[in-house]
């Protein structure tokens, strides 16, 4: 284990940011932290990282303790979510900081800022000024600065939330294609659940100060632990009192199957392929159910309609607590 | 339009009479005979030891302003502590004390005979009071707060992100602040030195108290302005206060080079 967090415990005034909170991070793997806002992923991140201490607890980075080390003798890269770019430092001169400070030889760094840059795709700015990039352009420099000092762990901070939507969506795949190449253990911290699951190996969901769940992306959609992570991690609604997903509930126009629930059909809505159906049961529930367009009209749905809904077998599914 | 044009004319105006007009007049007034009065001022062994002394008592007042103006900022600015506003306020009041009041408050602790402190340096062979380490703190009491206005807001909106990117490459408490913290905020240094620069040299209330006014030891240039006054050598009184308001004005415009650049 690259990064092993254990009974870590943060607050900030009479605020519990985290709980007890004990996480094992892989080697070489693309780590989510993922959660609300305000639940306590940065503060774990910056906890990593030095940048903040904790409570009580102890952090191991590559099976060294590193619970009482300063940030700066940590070996590890991060990433801020407003790029925290040196603005009175060229492009060359930014990337190039980590390895000054080490004093490495002048020939070493020059060859190994040219790779950076090319990785990143800025050669063309290396003399440039920070404030003349764009927002996209300041965060791929701030990610090549700190994968110049060759960190142990690379971790990063909400690193597109600045971004907009289009330039967030060429980052993160570009962030997904640039770990395979490099193969640094990272961690990422996002609150955009696409994000996390698009783009991270293991996903760890945290809500409350506490981690809710650790798994692969498809761990955790298709057998979430508990009702927090199955509604966080996409679409959910309850049907007799259990949560599902809504296109794992099948509806029937008749009653064949035993233990279908009765209701009827309270709105239909077209979005795109998928047409989601909310059907009001006998017991007062508004169940969401998404199917395709086609099976819709197979079916030959209709609004006021009485429908029978089961669902799927193998349908992840969420007993709530009461 | 018309009442712009009347604002325009009485902010002139004011301007005029109550500053330009005046200064100006120390400037014709200097060079009434000729250069005759400025040479004969400034080949004067007292007045060119007067000059000596105020550039020497400003620059080490500036200095260390400077210094504890910039760590003052950073501990201001980065660090949270009980009393935190009340040191704020408590900077200002050099801006707020009349500075005959700030001479009189250095006499009474650093006073050789009767001060709280001064027998015991006195004992020790340090004099302060009506000499030049008197000079030079009242001269750093006045001009304190003049680099820490102007770094306290840039410290602030750069914030510590930029400092902790550094750390997390590395870099030293020391190395952050040499490399990232101070080129951050250099042109809000720069422009309090100038300023503290401007109101070192300058300053006369606090300074007389403390000086005693002798010839040729602790007698500044303000003083020597006022001296020269008093003994009805106007020309001369003129021809160090000209040469004073240049060095002001040397600074205002150098403030005002600087200025543009660091807004951006």
């Amino acid at each position: 284990m690259s990064i092993d967090v254990r009974g870590v415990n943060k607050r900030f005034g009479g605020f519990v940011a985290l709980d007890d909170v004990n996480v094992s991070i892989p080697t070489g793997q693309l780590t989510a932290l993922l959660g609300p806002s305000g639940g306590g992923k940065s503060t774990l991140l910056r906890i990593i990282a030095g940048l903040e201490s904790a409570d009580s607890g102890s952090i191991e980075i590559e099976g060294t303790d590193a619970t009482q080390l300063p940030p700066q003798r940590r070996n590890v890269g991060f990433v801020f979510q407003h790029y925290a770019v040196f603005k009175h430092l060229t492009v060359a001169r930014n990337v190039s900081f980590g390895m000054e400070i080490r004093k490495r030889p002048r020939a070493e760094i020059t060859q190994r800022v040219d790779e950076l840059l090319s990785l990143v795709h800025l050669s063309q700015f290396a003399d440039r000024l920070p404030s003349q990039l764009s927002g996209g352009q300041r965060q791929r420099m701030a990610l090549a600065r700190a994968l110049a000092v060759q960190p142990t762990v690379l971790l990063l901070d909400e690193p597109f939330g600045a971004l907009d939507a289009k330039v967030r969506k060429e980052l993160r795949e570009w962030l997904r294609r640039l770990h395979d190449e490099v193969q640094v253990t990272t961690v990422f911290v996002t609150h955009d659940q696409e994000e996390a699951m698009e783009v991270a190996d293991e996903i760890v969901v945290i809500n409350h100060g506490r981690v809710e769940q650790v798994g692969s992306p498809d761990d955790l959609y298709d057998r979430p632990a508990n009702e927090f992570v199955m509604s966080f991690l996409g679409e959910a609604t309850t049907l007799g009192g259990t949560l599902f997903r809504p296109h794992d509930i099948e509806v029937a126009t008749s009653p064949l199957a035993v233990g279908g629930i009765e209701g009827t059909i309270s709105r239909i809505q077209r979005v795109g392929f998928w047409v989601r159906l909310t059907v009001l049961t006998d017991d007062g529930e508004a169940v969401a159910v998404e199917m395709t367009r086609s099976h819709a009209r197979e079916l030959g749905l209709a609004h006021g309609q009485t429908v029978w809904l089961s669902p799927v077998p193998r349908a992840a599914r969420v007993s709530i607590a009461v | 339009m018309v009442s712009r044009w009347f604002l325009r004319a009485l902010v002139a105006g004011y301007l005029l009479m109550l500053v330009a007009w005046p200064v100006s007049l120390v400037a014709t007034n200097a060079f009434t005979n000729g250069l005759d009065a400025m040479v004969m001022v400034f080949t004067d062994p007292g007045v060119v030891h007067a000059l000596q002394l105020t550039v020497l008592v400003a620059g080490i007042a500036v200095v260390i302003n400077t210094v504890f103006g910039v760590a003052m900022s950073m501990f201001l600015v980065r660090y949270e502590f009980p009393g935190k506003r009340l040191l704020s306020a408590l900077l200002d009041l050099p801006l707020a004390v009349s500075p005959v009041v700030v001479g009189l408050a250095l006499v009474l602790v650093y006073g050789g005979r009767d001060g709280w402190f001064g027998p015991f340096l006195e004992s020790l062979g340090i004099r302060v009071i009506f000499s030049t380490p008197g000079l030079v703190m009242a001269t750093a009491f006045v001009a304190l707060p003049l680099v820490i206005r102007e770094v306290v807001p840039v410290l602030t909106e750069i914030g510590t992100d930029q400092e902790q990117a550094a750390k997390s490459l590395g870099a030293s408490s020391a190395q952050t602040f040499w490399r990232i913290t101070l080129p951050a905020i250099k042109w809000a240094v720069i422009y309090g030195v100038v300023l503290s620069t401007a109101r070192s040299l300058g300053e006369f209330g606090a300074v007389k108290v403390v000086s005693g006014n002798v010839l040729g030891e602790t007698r500044t240039a303000t003083l020597a302005v006022e001296e020269l006054y008093l003994n009805f050598d106007q020309a001369g009184a003129n021809a160090i206060a000209f040469g004073l308001a240049m060095v002001s004005v040397l600074c205002i415009v150098v403030v005002g080079a600087l200025r543009p650049r660091h807004r951006i």
